[in-house]
């Protein structure tokens, strides 16, 4: 094939306006004077300042923002465990269902998870009296998917790995545990780094498994926009839809980076 | 060694194998809406046989598979090309252009879900377009109808299907293709007998990454779709939520993890061999 | 053989359906440098790699200074590898590269800092400890990998295909660098080659190798000179091998064989035509066809600088050597 295929290019052309064109529109009428999302009226920034005095609105970011940060670091940890042994470990008992058990939580329907975890967490109450309903049940439903995407990602990145790195600090004298900590953690981190913000952003995004875990004490971001929106158009949504794509940007033009390094080690 | 394979496996088996334990505890036991949690544990299979014989149920099933096949078939049809296209695209454009097909999934899903919704309503942009151009003079409102359910689950999960498949173009070997052409095949031909047969496993990953979710799929019927749009995932969700019956619920998800356990096993494979040790 | 440094005994390592080593057994003096050669899957590096720890053989022993080190893993032995790739950690510099194993030791900074600048100075890097291993030529990390191996002073050290990796002028310079470095070091070297070239002028001994045994081992004079069968005979450097009975051959070095117009006094005495010549500078390599022994291989040495027309393309030539020239075979 001579050039560039260009049915192939206007395709991709009309997917980006498709995957666009609703979030500029958005993001447009946030600036719009009247309330409704679908008449211009003339620009105004009365639903950014209303926002900003939205106390249900922050105090929900603010929630959603703690437990985004608590299950990512909690999702890094597990998962870069995950992807080190579906990655390096020799062939165990129960190898292929732990390879399942990572990645389904990617692909399960979160309707099905939501409900699981829930009747766990009763389960619990009723034989322990804890953890109720809160922050914790809710940041570890958002660990246990979070998880499965750190882990693909980690995966992904030892499965790139020069493993001749290894054996020489092994050679060198050094552990097995030492040769992870000084030679092969420092050069995956910037995967794992990315899978963190992934994970955060699933968890900062989250619903469904959220409706399911939450308690009455307090309600995240996701939570509180949807009741919101059944209710109809909300301006001030639109303007926390402008926000969430403005942070959502840097984020991934931050993972990228950290994940298009070249020299670390790489085959 | 043990202790790495120990705290994701045990956390995993806790959190994710042993809640599903319950759920099937849970479906075949009873409704008791005085006690709390409001479930006589038993062993019926009472909500088993209703979910697989009710008319209604076996409708939310049908029309679930239904618009999940469709709409997956849709994004592959969009998402071949553009995959395509950005494999083809000059190497250092490649990572920029990818990041703009993923950044939608990373902003928020409901805030995009909500996007549509004012798109197609009603009153929405979509309409006020066809109206202000002439094109149709009384267009009925999308909102509210299996369209827009169909249009919100290709859009949502685009991004699941472009990346399986971009991952198997991208490895593609341009020099088959030139091979083939000199051998007298036309573009066309060629990418039907070399191209296409050899991205079969990215095509397989991306419609198995996108119709297992979108099956189960609750918020897009739920804000998109109409009283009579019938997903799976709705009926979960309203048995659980509106109704309190918690053993149907759970009969639901039983028989949704059922219908998914193939292909999510056939998911974990796909990941394995896909980045087994190049040696 | 007194107080060999290695004695490996019936050595063997499988890889699904292939035998990568067969049985192998040798030993290796303290303070030589030894090779093992052989073509791609003969299983050099598989055996290197056990020397080194890094696979477990599936039957035999490994002894080192007398140790059973068999079962020992990688870091526990007194032995560093310069591997063929250099696996220079990109995330340090060069003297954080070459100081790794002394850190894993547990040695003191300042010890760590004397030792890394004196190997440095070793290889010939003096001065080029903080530069990143990114901005390094090939000779160069190639240099960084030899000191960080040399920097413990193990009691072996192994070289995994060490010029392999370079070019044609800087594999001459560096060839002769590792043998002075191992002599002036009195350390042994096990290095692993698939160039007889190489291993021949390096070697103390050296051991052929073909699909997983070995197949002679002594020093690069007796491999030349008394092949054990056809295949060292052929492996090593160039020659004419012919059958002289059933079961029986004749190996015959083509510098061994005088390239003259006239039939020459020798004991064996054949005429051919010369069907090619390879000029090569120093020497020629011609090509005779002849009647008895089909074509053969003769080197001569072009001592003038003058063309010889005698000796060109097409032209009858005498060849003639003594009996004593040619190595009798039974394999």
């Amino acid at each position: 094939m001579n050039g560039k295929p260009r049915f192939a290019f206007g395709m991709l052309a009309f997917g980006y306006a498709f995957l666009y064109l609703p979030l500029l529109l958005v993001m447009a009428y946030s600036f719009n004077e009247s309330r409704l999302v679908t008449v211009w009226a003339g620009f105004s920034l009365k639903w950014w300042r209303a926002l900003l005095d939205n106390e249900a609105m922050l105090s929900a970011a603010w929630y959603s923002l703690r437990i985004a940060f608590v299950s990512a670091t909690a999702s890094s940890v597990l998962g870069l465990a995950a992807g080190y042994v579906l990655s390096r470990a020799p062939p165990f008992l129960g190898r292929t269902l732990f390879g399942s058990l990572v990645i389904a939580p990617m692909v399960m329907p979160e309707v099905v998870m939501g409900i699981s975890m829930l009747l766990l967490f009763v389960g619990a109450d009723r034989l322990f009296g804890g953890p109720g309903r809160g922050f914790v049940t809710i940041a570890i439903a958002h660990t246990t998917f979070g998880l499965a995407f750190v882990a693909v990602v980690v995966q992904a990145r030892l499965a790139d790995f020069d493993r001749s790195l290894e054996e020489a600090a092994m050679d060198l004298g050094a552990t097995p545990w030492v040769t992870f900590l000084t030679v092969t953690l420092p050069l995956i981190a910037p995967a794992v780094a990315a899978g963190w913000l992934l994970a955060f952003t699933l968890s900062l995004d989250d619903l469904i498994m959220t409706q399911f875990v939450a308690g009455g004490e307090a309600q995240t971001l996701p939570m509180l926009v949807y009741s919101s929106v059944r209710l109809g158009v909300d301006p001030q949504i639109n303007v926390l839809a402008t926000v969430i794509v403005i942070v959502a940007a840097a984020a991934l033009i931050v993972s990228g980076r950290l994940t298009r390094q070249r020299p670390s080690g790489q085959r | 060694m043990r202790a790495v394979i120990a705290l994701p496996y045990l956390w995993l088996g806790l959190f994710f194998l042993l809640p599903f334990a319950l759920v099937l505890a849970i479906a075949l036991g009873t409704n008791a809406p005085d006690s709390v949690p409001p479930v006589e544990l038993g062993l019926s299979l009472a909500n088993f046989k209703l979910l697989l014989s009710d008319r209604l149920y076996l409708s939310a099933w049908l029309s679930s598979l239904r618009i999940a096949a469709t709409a997956t078939l849709v994004a592959l049809l969009l998402g071949y090309p553009m995959a395509y296209a950005v494999a083809r695209a000059r190497p250092g454009l490649r990572p920029t252009l990818l990041m703009l097909i993923v950044l939608p999934f990373w902003t928020s899903f409901l805030i995009r879900i909500y996007a549509w919704m004012g798109l197609l309503a009603e009153n929405g942009t979509l309409n006020q377009f066809l109206r202000w151009t002439g094109l149709v003079s009384d267009p009925g409102t999308i909102l509210g109808t299996d369209w827009a359910v169909h249009l919100g689950i290709v859009y949502a999960y685009l991004p699941f299907m472009v990346l399986p498949l971009y991952a198997t173009l991208e490895k593609l070997d341009t020099s088959l293709l030139e091979a083939a052409s000199d051998l007298g095949a036309t573009p066309l031909k060629a990418f039907l007998t070399v191209t296409l047969p050899l991205s079969l496993p990215g095509i397989a990953a991306g419609c198995l990454m996108m119709f297992i979710p979108a099956v189960g799929e609750f918020v897009i019927p739920d804000l998109l779709g109409g009283t009579r749009t019938l997903m799976i995932g709705k009926v979960l969700w309203d048995e659980f939520f509106t109704n309190s019956d918690w053993p149907l619920a759970s009969a639901v998800a039983i028989c949704l993890l059922v219908l998914l356990v193939a292909p999510i096993a056939l998911v974990q494979r796909q990941q394995a061999k896909s980045l087994a040790p190049k040696s | 053989m007194s107080d060999p440094i290695v004695r490996i005994e019936g050595l063997g390592k499988r890889f699904g359906a292939v035998q990568a080593v067969d049985d192998v057994s040798l030993d290796v003096v303290r303070g030589e440098l030894f090779a093992l050669l052989g073509g791609s899957g003969c299983g050099k590096t598989t055996l290197l790699r056990m020397l080194a720890g890094l696979e477990t053989p599936d039957t035999g022993r490994i002894l080192i200074d007398g140790q059973d080190m068999t079962a020992t893993p990688a870091h526990l032995r007194p032995v560093n590898m310069m591997f063929q790739s250099y696996a220079l950690f990109p995330h340090m510099d060069v003297a954080a590269n070459v100081g790794y194993g002394l850190r894993r030791e547990g040695v003191a900074k300042a010890e760590t800092d004397r030792r890394v600048a004196e190997a440095l100075e070793l290889v010939k890097l003096e001065g080029l400890g903080a530069r990143r291993t990114a901005q390094l030529s090939g000779g160069q990390r190639q240099r960084v990998a030899l000191a960080r191996a040399l920097v413990k002073r193990p009691k072996l050290l192994l070289l995994d295909e060490p010029l392999a990796a370079l070019d044609r002028k800087l594999r001459e310079g560096t060839r002769f660098e590792l043998v002075r470095l191992q002599e002036q070091l009195g350390l042994t070297f096990v290095v692993v080659t698939h160039d007889q070239e190489e291993a021949m002028s390096m070697a103390t001994r050296l051991a052929v190798m073909d699909k997983g045994r070995i197949v002679q081992t002594g020093s690069p004079f007796e491999l030349y000179e008394h092949p054990a069968n056809r295949f060292v005979a052929g492996f090593i450097g160039v020659a004419n091998i012919f059958e002289t009975g059933p079961g029986r051959w004749l190996a015959l070095r083509p510098e061994k064989i005088a390239l003259v117009a006239e039939r020459p006094a020798t004991n064996q005495t054949v005429r051919g035509l010369i069907v090619d010549i390879a000029y090569e500078g120093d020497r020629s390599l011609y090509r005779v066809a002849t009647e008895r022994h089909g074509t053969m291989q003769v080197s001569a040495t072009n001592v003038t600088r003058h063309r010889d027309g005698a000796f060109q393309r097409g032209r009858e030539v005498w060849l003639g050597w003594d009996d004593s020239a040619a190595h009798p075979l039974e394999s």
